[in-house]
């Protein structure tokens, strides 16, 4: 009922305690096309559903590498989200300098956070219109954070956001538990399926999503932050679908455990023809 | 010696060469640290790697050439992030001079050689003085032991008058073992009479297929 009289600029509270330019800002995000993020204890996957303007342009870059051990992938003002990288990487940069180490990941989500609450308590300022997945591997392992535009951040095991989120959450919701324990290859197919859920009907190619993985093998070699190569994921997509099928095919029960997990997503996907 | 009060400088010594080749080159430098008449260390890199197809060896005061490293490598990681890419080796030439110019007037006490493979896959060498003035050239020694190394490289390597068309290029017709094999010799020579270099010779080899660095004894006198 009050919306409308406190909404006018960030540093005006309602009289129900809410900041609305902030939560404003929160919707831009919902706006945005779908990005999905998880980990495991050893590796952070970020998948993204590419948007274009149109049919003649190209694609919105929603997924930026930050250092060799973080990345971003992002949803709503994709320009905000440009200039928060730019940012991210320029801190990544400065501490390496000054501490010949790399940022520990939960410090980047702290920067980010910081400077996300500034623009909520300027009057000459008006919060930044994305949320931002942070991923990144540092000492003590995979990490996976979300920054929202009001300045609060946390620590996710997956998560998803941007249009259409809430199917892609509710997929992740039933399988995150068994992540910590995924290999690298079983979260980059967990998240195209939860990606695969934000389309609705539309078909997954490796033209409309980005994936990018970052982790620690086990022979402790460091994988640095990179996106997976086009033909790469369209090669995982068809073995995704060909088992997925398989099991259509045939009989009622399950004949191995791996055709039991794409049968589960399979009673996930709505829109399986 | 005596030095002003305010001498905040101090020149660690060494020798730093670089010969490019039609496809390759080769950059070395010696690993002695010293300060006065004492030796500091006879193990200290005085090489950078700053892109896949680009290092620089300097020679001169330690702690400016680690800043000095250290702030190219980080705004070699910027233009990575912002071009998608690594920096070709004239960008780099560029940004050095530009860096060093910029303390022009508290200069970094850095000698430079910066050496690589330019956009097309030649060798490149450019040469530096302490302000950023440079060249590109076909080689080139700086350092403490330079004035003996030089005009043996002029001797060996020396394209004929520039005056000579059509312009010769300046890189050498030599194969990557035989300037390996001069840059061993030359530093074998400035060993003998430089005091301030020896003990160990570090050779970084560029070409298509990559970096190889190589290690050889020098006198340890």
């Amino acid at each position: 009922m009050f919306r409308n009289q406190y909404d006018t600029d960030v540093t005006t509270w309602s009289p129900a305690g809410r900041l609305f330019q902030v939560e404003y800002a929160m919707e831009a995000v919902k706006q945005g096309s779908a990005c999905v993020g998880l980990r495991s204890r050893t590796h952070a996957v970020l998948a993204a559903a590419n948007k274009a303007a149109s049919e003649l342009s190209s694609h919105q870059r929603k997924v930026f590498r930050v250092a060799d051990h973080a990345g971003v992938a992002l949803a709503g003002l994709t320009a905000d989200g440009r200039v928060l990288s730019r940012f991210l990487r320029s801190e990544c940069i400065n501490h390496a300098f000054v501490y010949d180490a790399p940022l520990p990941v939960s410090r980047l989500a702290l920067r980010l956070a910081d400077k996300a609450q500034v623009c909520t308590q300027r009057s000459w300022k008006r919060p930044y219109g994305v949320g931002l997945l942070v991923a990144g591997l540092d000492v003590s392992g995979a990490h996976l954070y979300y920054n929202c535009p009001s300045g609060n951040y946390f620590e996710y095991q997956a998560f998803a956001i941007g249009s259409r989120s809430q199917a892609a959450k509710t997929f992740l919701e039933r399988r995150f538990e068994g992540y910590n324990d995924y290999t690298p290859d079983q979260l980059i197919k967990d998240a195209l399926s939860a990606i695969k859920e934000t389309l609705q009907g539309e078909k997954l190619t490796s033209s409309n999503c980005t994936v990018a993985i970052v982790g620690r093998k086990d022979d402790g070699t460091v994988e640095p932050f990179e996106s997976i190569d086009g033909n790469r994921i369209q090669e995982i997509i068809d073995s995704m679908e060909a088992a997925e099928e398989a099991p259509a095919a045939a009989a009622a029960a399950a004949e191995s455990s791996s055709m039991q997990e794409e049968d589960k997503g399979t009673d996930a996907a709505p829109m399986d023809i | 010696m005596s030095r002003r009060g305010d001498w905040v400088y101090e020149n660690n010594g060494g020798t730093c060469v670089a010969i490019a080749g039609a496809d390759y080159c080769v950059v070395a430098a010696d690993t002695r640290l010293s300060v006065g008449y004492s030796i500091l260390t006879r193990d200290h890199s005085k090489i950078c790697e700053l892109a896949d197809k680009c290092v620089l060896a300097s020679s001169g005061f330690q702690g400016d050439i680690k800043v000095l490293h250290k702030n190219l490598a980080a705004r070699e990681l910027l233009y990575q992030h912002q071009h998608n890419k690594r920096m070709s080796c004239p960008a780099m030439a560029q940004l050095l001079s530009n860096t060093l110019y910029y303390k022009r007037f508290f200069p970094y006490y850095a000698f430079n050689v910066l050496g690589g493979l330019d956009s097309e896959g030649k060798g490149c060498v450019f040469t530096y003085d302490a302000v950023g003035s440079y060249e590109r050239t076909g080689y080139s020694a700086q350092g403490t032991g330079s004035s003996l190394i030089m005009p043996v490289l002029d001797n060996q390597l020396k394209s004929p008058s520039p005056l000579l068309l059509p312009a010769r290029d300046a890189v050498t017709p030599l194969s990557e073992l035989e300037a390996v094999d001069l840059v061993k010799d030359v530093f074998a020579s400035a060993t003998e009479r430089d005091i301030y270099t020896g003990d160990k010779l570090e050779i970084v080899v560029i070409n298509k297929a990559g970096t190889k660095r190589e290690y050889i004894e020098l006198r340890k006198d």
